[in-house]
């Protein structure tokens, strides 16, 4: 599985972990009680988080508490940006293969078709 | 001979709580033609992929009932595919398929795809497609990766910065 900011983003539950933590740090348990699933079930999307750069855990004391990295996010900040200009350049794509397409599909030589 | 395209603008509509989105775009060439580059699978792969991959057919039958599962490799040697099944195709007017992306975590998460070709006057064509999602977070997913090909161009150009060491 890949670890980067789009695998960060790409589930429900990991984008709202890093929106509550966006302002506020917190340790695990914390950020557990805001969710209906289990606590290792956050700890498992905190660890990707972690791994895919968008949370730091840091060790205070005996806590082990989660900040968010929001740099990466920066990347994706402009995602509809991305989106369009992906359908943008595909559509350019095509512009310049109509261009090279005859207007009438050529005809194969008939062959006995099977049914 | 080289002629420049002229370059007409995609729109895109996307509202933040619907399962849906619309993709609108125009070409200089008749529907005929235009829905023959989207359903010859010699032609398919020359535009379909962004230009730093290679796209190749595992299937592609463009007909009611046929399937399709394409791939997408990229210079890293990285692989992304994609499968859905032809619901109807109706030259030239639509094409009914589904989409899935196959690199997610878990299977089941499918798009219904409509693409509509619209014959305008002047010999040229509107492209619509209707994309729709199961969730709102599917759709927020495969919008926020690009969807298809938008994916690995994203994928590298972050593999870039990573490199660069832009983004610690």
């Amino acid at each position: 599985m890949r670890r980067d900011v789009f695998q960060a983003i790409a589930d429900p539950t990991r984008r709202a972990i890093i929106n509550l933590i966006a302002n506020q740090s917190m340790n695990v348990n914390a950020i557990a009680e805001n969710f209906k699933i289990s606590r290792p079930a956050v700890s498992l999307q905190v660890k990707i988080l972690e791994e895919c750069g968008l949370i730091s855990i840091i060790t205070q004391g005996r806590e082990r508490v989660c900040e968010a990295r929001l740099e990466p996010l920066r990347e994706v900040s402009s995602w509809v940006e991305n989106y369009r200009r992906h359908w943008e350049e595909r559509h350019a794509r095509l512009d310049d293969v109509l261009l090279t397409m005859d207007d009438e599909e050529k005809k194969p030589i008939k062959k006995k078709r099977k049914k | 001979m080289k002629a420049t395209a002229q370059k007409n603008p995609t729109l895109i509509t996307a509202e933040p709580n619907s399962l849906e989105v619309i993709v609108t775009r125009e070409f200089e060439a008749s529907p005929e033609k235009v829905f023959r580059a989207y359903t010859d699978p010699k032609i398919l792969v020359q535009w379909w992929g962004p230009r730093s991959t290679k796209m190749r057919f595992e299937k592609f039958e463009p007909r009611d009932g046929g399937s399709y599962r394409y791939f997408h490799e990229v210079a890293s040697g990285h692989e992304v595919s994609f499968r859905g099944v032809f619901h109807e195709v109706t030259a030239p007017e639509r094409i009914i398929q589904t989409f899935e992306f196959e690199g997610l975590p878990e299977r089941g998460h499918v798009c219904l795809e409509t693409i509509r070709f619209e014959s305008l006057p002047g010999n040229r064509t509107r492209v619509s497609y209707q994309d729709i999602f199961q969730a709102v977070a599917d759709k927020e997913g495969a919008m926020a990766a690009g969807m298809t090909t938008g994916i690995i161009e994203m994928h590298e150009r972050l593999d870039e910065l990573f490199e660069s060491g832009a983004i610690k």
